[in-house]
């Protein structure tokens, strides 16, 4: 198959802090976009499409563009939870092809960490609505939703917290190679800033039954920003462009007789690989939102990288870390072990960039093909897939 | 008596099912025109589109098709309780709702896949409203 290259990231940038006090969320999204500017050798005004999650004090199409002083001609305020980004790549990418835009923007900016907010533990939040009505008064947190797939993954398919353990233990070593992520266990006050085994998984405490709490990830501050370009802006910035050849979208929720073991990636996977011309056989990198082990776990399969249920000998044929063969995972160290502000698709989107360039701290050698995948909303309740396949220049 | 979070009104989709709860009956929807099960309420089939939507009071009894046992929260009305399981319940009618299990010993080892379950409304200090929850049979 052919791989159309129509639209690439240019620049990127991640906030290097997750514990930033004094400084607004405003202000991580303002200071990444410049850096990630500056990264792909562009200018403050040669933006002209904005794309926004709406995060931050004021944030969204109407409120960031005031902000940030632009006067962009395509303004798209998509907030699907932490995918947001991708589909933000997506709009990107169709908007660039279609010739409305030609430098688009998206940024991310989090102060969760330095505000305590209980992202995991805390309830949904109040309200008047038809879901808070029926769903309010039970007490799920975000981490029970997640708890109830993995619960029914083991009983449908006999995986085990063993095997999903390892998921935590390849992200452990591939953010024990990255600074930053070294700098946010060490400023979260992780209790143990080093490489972890599958024996410290099953003696972390469980949060959420059968969620144990080196299964989940943190909550940090943190940010950054993606610069996504047409073609003949690409020819001229400092690096070399990371192209996105394809992308896909979806949403899933409780469905009466549903199966919660399937994801929305089920559905955003394969128009992804069918635009790209790419087999999930052929990609040597995956970015999938590791909000906790069974994100993975379920995004992997419904992927298509193994079939439903067999991600436990997928993991034990000896994947995900970056210096074996096979699928490598989070090489920035993920959201269990490196960022969790809140929403973490667009770090999915930056350090596949990184692969693609060869930058990575736990670089694949001669890395060519990513797929970033966002998983947004409550994974077992009502959630958003975005999947994004990116290819070296 | 638990202190859960209450309903809100005005809220049109689920003012009649929380009326039901008030009158001890935990009441569902069929679709007129495509018969199937619709659940939570609304004013529109959710596989369909048709507003011919009628209502039904279920047994209340079903099957636990998946659970989490809650740890550690820090919700409002929930800190307090302790270890609870929150579950998706399949009702024999069809429909599966977020609900708890309540009532047993050790919810970790106590409430299993695919354990019978059946509905019970629990009064609350917090307002009028009991929340139906369910119990192994
Ligand atoms: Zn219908």
């Amino acid at each position: 198959m052919t791989q159309e290259r129509k639209a690439a990231i240019a620049g990127i940038h991640e906030f290097p802090l997750r514990v930033a006090p004094g400084v607004s969320a405003m202000q991580i999204k303002a200071a990444s976009l410049k850096a990630a500017l500056n990264d792909a050798g562009l200018d403050w005004k040669d933006i002209d499409g904005l794309y926004d999650a709406g995060d931050g004090e004021g944030g969204g199409g109407l409120g960031l563009a005031a902000y940030l002083g632009l006067r962009p001609r395509v303004i798209d305020t998509t907030q699907v939870g932490g995918s947001s980004y991708e589909f933000h790549a997506a709009h990107a990418l169709r908007d660039i092809a279609a010739g409305r835009v030609n430098v688009a923007i998206t940024t991310y900016g989090s102060t969760a960490a330095s505000n305590r907010i209980p992202i995991g533990t805390g309830g949904r939040g109040g309200g008047q609505s038809w879901s808070a009505n029926m769903e309010g008064p039970y007490g799920s947190t975000l981490i029970s939703n997640y708890a109830m797939v993995k619960q029914r993954h083991m009983f449908e398919y006999g995986t085990t917290t063993e095997q999903l353990a390892e998921i935590s233990v390849a992200t452990r070593k591939h953010a024990m190679r990255n600074p930053e992520a070294v700098k946010a266990m060490t400023d979260l006050q992780f209790v143990k800033v080093d490489e972890i085994t599958v024996e410290d998984v099953l003696e972390s405490r469980i949060v959420a039954d059968p969620l144990h709490l080196l299964e989940c990830c943190m909550v940090s501050d943190g940010g950054g920003a993606c610069v996504f370009v047409s073609p003949e802006v690409a020819r001229n910035i400092k690096k070399k462009p990371v192209w996105i050849l394809g992308t896909g979208e979806a949403t899933k929720y409780r469905e009466n007789g549903g199966d919660i073991t399937t994801s929305a990636a089920a559905q955003s996977g394969p128009p992804a690989f069918a635009q790209a011309g790419v087999s999930p056989a052929e990609i040597d990198i995956a970015m999938i939102y590791d909000s906790f082990t069974i994100t993975v776990a379920t995004c992997l399969e419904d992927l298509g990288f193994c079939k439903k249920g067999e991600i436990g000998q997928f993991i034990g044929d000896g994947h995900l870390a970056f210096d074996k063969p096979g699928l490598t995972l989070n090489t920035d160290g993920g959201g269990l072990s490196s960022n969790h502000p809140g929403m973490r698709g667009l770090f999915l989107l930056l350090e596949a960039t990184r692969q693609l360039r060869g930058e990575s701290t736990s670089q694949v050698p001669g890395a060519k093909l990513a797929v970033a995948h966002g998983n947004g909303g409550l994974l077992g309740g009502t959630h958003t897939g975005g999947t994004v396949i990116l290819a070296a220049d | 008596m638990p202190n859960r979070p209450q309903p809100h009104f005005p809220e049109a989709d689920t003012k009649h099912y929380w009326d039901g709860v008030k009158a001890g009956e935990l009441r569902y929807q069929t679709c007129d025109a495509c018969s199937k099960v619709n659940f939570t309420p609304t004013a529109h089939c959710q596989s369909c589109g048709s507003n011919a939507l009628s209502w039904h009071v279920s047994k209340g009894e079903g099957s636990v098709y998946t659970y989490s046992v809650v740890r550690q929260n820090r919700i409002p009305g929930f800190v307090e309780l302790g270890a609870y399981a929150v579950a998706y319940v399949d009702l024999d009618e069809g429909f599966r709702m977020l609900t708890n299990v309540v009532g047993t010993a050790n919810p970790t080892t106590d409430i299993s896949i695919g354990q019978r379950v059946r509905v019970e409304y629990e009064q609350q200090d917090s307002g009028e409203y009991p929340i139906p929850v369910f119990r192994p049979i």
